[in-house]
């Protein structure tokens, strides 16, 4: 299971467009991007709609809630990982449409305990001085 | 405006040795491929006026030669950089911008000699919304689709497993391969997990190594015939998805493949079933099973059977990755160029395991983590009508 340690892990360096995600993060709050020309969910974040081009955009706080849409389990460490191999590195589907890379924590990190599509939701750990989106098994499920 | 049949791959060596050479640089390695293959093609260094490369510069590259190129191609896009090196070349010489493409790849994979420091950055998308989460290298990430595409289409360990099975078979009879004793399914599943569902097996080599062509008209490729035939360029296509893995539109099959190999399909105006001997770049074994799939070779959710079954393998009805691939042979990092010089042997006839009648090759690259594609048909004169 993951260690409370999480010093030595890789932590994101935010760019001027990215700011206002990783100030939700600090919150607790996921946030994304949502197009109103178009109506899409986004994500990585960026000032313009990857689905239509469009610069008119906003952001909000996402639900949370995820799917378990694939995912690996390394077995070796990377830096800050080294207490924990083997770990899973997943992709998981927002309820709102987008898709990110993150962990799954909370559960055993093998094949018969993650299983695809499974309900997740949201928690936060930290990377340096910033806060990364991981997720759980959801608890009302 | 099509490419096809203008341009031919008239010069291809690869380095003396491949495997493990810690006493030759990258760059050295770069330059023993190019007098390797240029001497291959009966020209001299003075006949080249365009360079290409992916890893160092090529510039670098063509000054260490002594060339002053009046063409210079950086494209870098990961291992496939080198098939879209020859699309720009055959594009450069049919528009006369040139004539005589040199293009070189050399790369110090494993004993890491004279290479450029690997640099994280933590401010690119992949520094903030991926490294976080723990990835380390190629092996992190690649497969990132391959349980989703498993729980699609039904592919068993054991399928994905025969991919190396098949490699190895076609690497028995490749002196050059660093990996030649049988394997077999239960062999790769007993070697260990690198990243689950992947094992040792089913992940490429880590290599020292390069490979150089020679691109010329085919103009010049007929006027002035060097000592082996020309390789026509039949078809070409590129295209890119994503930097990042995880942004993939759909874990089971890649967009960039789609892409590249339909503007190369339609350019050459044949299609898979014209297709006498494929490459595809097989960094880890799910990537043939995605590129028969994405090229059309065989329906979605096919392919893991019909490497499994055989078909693949010597003796098959489609020789794919006839040196042995990734997982054999040889994988120095942009593995893209050993693809290449496959396909020019088997079209030249002279492959260590060799298929009979090779007329139309088909190498497909991809970069990064299915980053980027490039496909290359290619074929001998009477291919390519000329």
């Amino acid at each position: 299971m993951p260690t409370e340690d999480h010093q030595h892990k890789p932590a994101p360096k935010p760019t001027p467009e990215t700011e206002h995600y990783w100030e939700g993060t600090k919150l607790g709050e996921l946030r994304i991007q949502r197009c109103r020309a178009c109506g899409q969910a986004y994500f990585y974040p960026r000032p313009s709609c990857p689905h239509c081009f469009s610069t008119d955009v906003s952001w909000e706080r996402a639900s949370g809630r995820a799917r378990l849409h694939t995912y690996l389990i390394s077995h070796r460490p990377a830096p800050g990982f080294a207490d924990e191999v083997p770990y899973a590195i997943a992709v998981v589907e927002l309820e709102e449409g987008p898709r990110m890379m993150t962990n799954i924590v909370g559960i055993e990190q093998t094949p018969e305990s993650l299983v695809l599509d499974m309900a997740l939701e949201v928690a936060f750990e930290p990377r340096g001085d910033q806060s990364v989106p991981v997720f759980r098994p959801r608890s009302d499920t | 405006m099509s490419v096809r049949a203008q341009s031919a791959i008239v010069g291809a060596a690869e380095t003396t040795r491949i495997g493990v050479v810690p006493d030759v640089s990258a760059l050295e390695m770069h330059a023993e491929s190019a007098r390797l293959a240029v001497e291959d093609a009966g020209m001299t260094m003075s006949d080249v006026d365009g360079v290409a490369a992916a890893g160092l510069s090529p510039i670098a590259v063509a000054h260490y030669l002594g060339i002053a190129p009046t063409y210079v191609d950086a494209t870098t896009v990961g291992g496939c950089s080198f098939l879209l090196h020859v699309r720009h070349a055959a594009a450069a010489i049919a528009a006369g911008l040139c004539e005589v493409v040199l293009i070189t790849h050399g790369e110090s994979g494993r004993s890491r000699v004279g290479m450029p420091p690997r640099v994280a950055d933590p401010t690119s998308p992949q520094g903030q919304f991926e490294a976080p989460f723990g990835t380390l290298g190629p092996p992190t990430m690649f497969p990132m689709g391959v349980l989703r595409y498993m729980k699609e289409f039904g592919l068993t360990h054991e399928q994905l497993a025969s991919v190396a099975v098949a490699q190895r078979k076609w690497a028995a009879n490749v002196p050059r391969a660093m990996f030649r004793e049988p394997l077999t399914v239960e062999d790769v599943l007993a070697s260990r997990l690198i990243a689950y569902p992947m094992h040792l097996l089913e992940c490429c080599l880590v290599t020292d190594g390069g490979g150089a062509l020679v691109v010329t008209s085919t103009e010049r490729a007929r006027s002035l015939p060097g000592p082996k035939p020309p390789v026509y360029v039949l078809g070409t296509g590129e295209a890119a998805e994503t930097p990042l893995v995880s942004m993939m539109e759909d874990f089971t099959t890649s967009k960039a493949f789609r892409l590249s190999s339909a503007s190369a399909f339609a350019e050459a105006g044949v299609g898979p079933q014209d297709v006498d001997h494929l490459m595809v770049y097989d960094a880890f074994a799910h990537l043939p099973i995605y590129g028969l799939e994405d090229l059309g070779f065989v329906g979605r959710g096919e392919a893991g059977a019909f490497i499994a079954e055989g078909h693949t393998s010597p003796g098959g009805s489609l020789p794919m990755n006839t040196n042995g691939g990734g997982l054999s042979y040889t994988h120095t990092g942009m593995y893209g160029m050993f693809l290449v010089q496959e396909s020019v042997r088997q079209l030249r006839r002279e492959a260590s395991a060799q298929v009979p009648n090779v007329e139309i090759s088909l190498a497909q690259g991809v970069g990064g983590m299915f980053m980027a594609a490039g496909t290359l048909i290619l074929g001998i004169a009477a291919a390519a009508g000329v």
